[in-house]
């Protein structure tokens, strides 16, 4: 295969409302544009069953329903979509190489939009039970623990949303958290603490998954005490937060302490012409409204940085 | 144009188990975010590999038997199936690429 190398104006990375957004604005600006995502279009909000606060929908809309309809505007617009995986951007003077398996590509202007990745517990029998009673995903797996005890592990906003979504199947809910204080906003805690299906295991951190051919048990240590407790459970959903998904791009952006990429009001990283947008920002609100808005912003100033 | 066929377990042995192709079968449900995102993939490899493997899925609403049979708790879990046996097991999202390289594999072996 001849590979010749595609030049863009801008090659946006990652495929979720951030990159979504911007590709619909850089694409009706006409900019030749193209999303490289290396996951499921539509980003980890694909999970969400319902999302309540976007606005515009009034009863709420599913994430999958929201990012569909997302990506199809953007391809009305022009907007290009690979599946790939980006290995590393190399700065050539103006030009930005953007390196993927299937090849290379050249931007003016690179959006990176690639937000975070499912943190793991890393602890023994999480790999081996993964889709196996380990799941990250409650609206995906839950009707698989109908009328069983299931673990939650996580004290945000997410992991409550898992256990209130696991009401609707499983009959026990534990949710193991590592303070003795939830993350999570008021109005989903208030939720949560009127559910009498959904226990709050206090000051627990998860030690080991124990099984046979599928999840039988956790192994929690209480934090204060040290003191080591078993639980019976058939499932545990882990929702631990998140982390940027910037490996690749260590010592070629500023990055902040917890790997997120640094930018200026212009959402314009240490190097000229290439753009965050979206959870992988420090200082991102971690909302679809904030990555959307990330996006157009982003979009607007990389076509400002092109026609410089 | 070969399309994946949507079908009951009572006819899992009949069309996954005593197929001579290979067999990929996608469990699915209609709640389940990832899976929507999976069966444009699926679909288009049912073109690209017709006639050397077939495509199957299988609604574990509708056919909880047949999921617990093979151990789906979390879903999409897509398995192909060689000469009866399980050949391989992808858990979760998988891009395209990615299935090529597994469906490749069970038509070399």
């Amino acid at each position: 295969m001849s590979e010749s190398v595609k030049k863009y104006d801008v090659i946006i990375i990652g495929g979720g409302p951030a990159g979504l957004s911007a590709g619909i604005y850089t694409s009706r600006a006409r900019l030749r544009s193209l999303l490289i995502e290396k996951g499921a279009i539509g980003g980890q909000i694909i999970n969400a069953e319902k999302v309540e606060n976007y606005p515009g929908f009034a009863e709420g809309i599913s994430g999958i329903d929201l990012t569909t309809a997302m990506h199809q505007q953007a391809t009305k617009f022009g907007l290009e979509t690979l599946a790939d995986e980006v290995s590393s951007i190399e700065v050539k003077g103006k030009e930005k190489l953007v390196k993927t398996t299937q090849g290379d590509f050249i931007a003016g202007a690179v959006i990176i939009a690639g937000g975070s990745e499912r943190q793991k517990l890393g602890v023994p029998g999480e790999a081996k039970y993964t889709g196996k009673g380990v799941s990250y995903c409650a609206t995906c797996d839950g009707a698989f623990f109908r009328g069983k005890t299931v673990a939650v592990i996580g004290g945000g906003n997410a992991a409550v949303t898992e256990a209130l979504e696991l009401t609707k199947f499983a009959a026990k809910i534990i949710l193991v958290h590592r303070r003795n204080e939830l993350r999570a906003t008021k109005i989903m805690q208030e939720k949560l603490l009127a559910d009498t299906r959904i226990q709050v295991s206090w000051d627990s951190a998860v030690q080991e998954i124990i099984g046979d051919t599928f999840v039988k048990q956790i192994r929690l240590r209480n934090v204060k005490t040290n003191k080591e407790t078993v639980i019976d459970v058939s499932g545990v959903f882990v929702s631990v937060g998140s982390q940027p998904a910037t490996g690749y791009l260590k010592g070629l952006l500023n990055l902040d302490a917890v790997g997120a990429i640094v930018t200026n009001g212009r959402l314009e990283t240490s190097v000229p012409g290439i753009f965050a947008a979206g959870d992988i920002r420090s200082g991102s609100i971690r909302q679809v409204i904030g990555a959307a808005g990330d996006g157009a912003m982003a979009a607007v100033n990389a076509g400002k940085y092109l026609s410089e | 144009m070969s399309k994946p066929v949507e079908i009951e377990e009572t006819k899992f042995d009949e069309v996954v188990l005593k197929a001579k192709t290979p067999v990929l079968v996608d469990f699915w449900a209609p709640w389940c975010g990832p899976c929507r995102m999976v069966a444009p993939i699926v679909d288009e490899l049912a073109n690209e590999y017709d006639g050397k493997v077939s495509f199957v899925k299988v609604n574990v609403d509708d056919n909880p038997k047949t999921a617990s049979q093979y151990n789906v708790m979390s879903i999409p879990t897509l398995i192909i199936f060689k000469n009866g046996q399980r050949a391989s097991t992808i858990i979760g999202f998988c891009p395209k690429a990615e299935l090529k390289k597994n469906l490749d594999t069970a038509l070399s072996n």
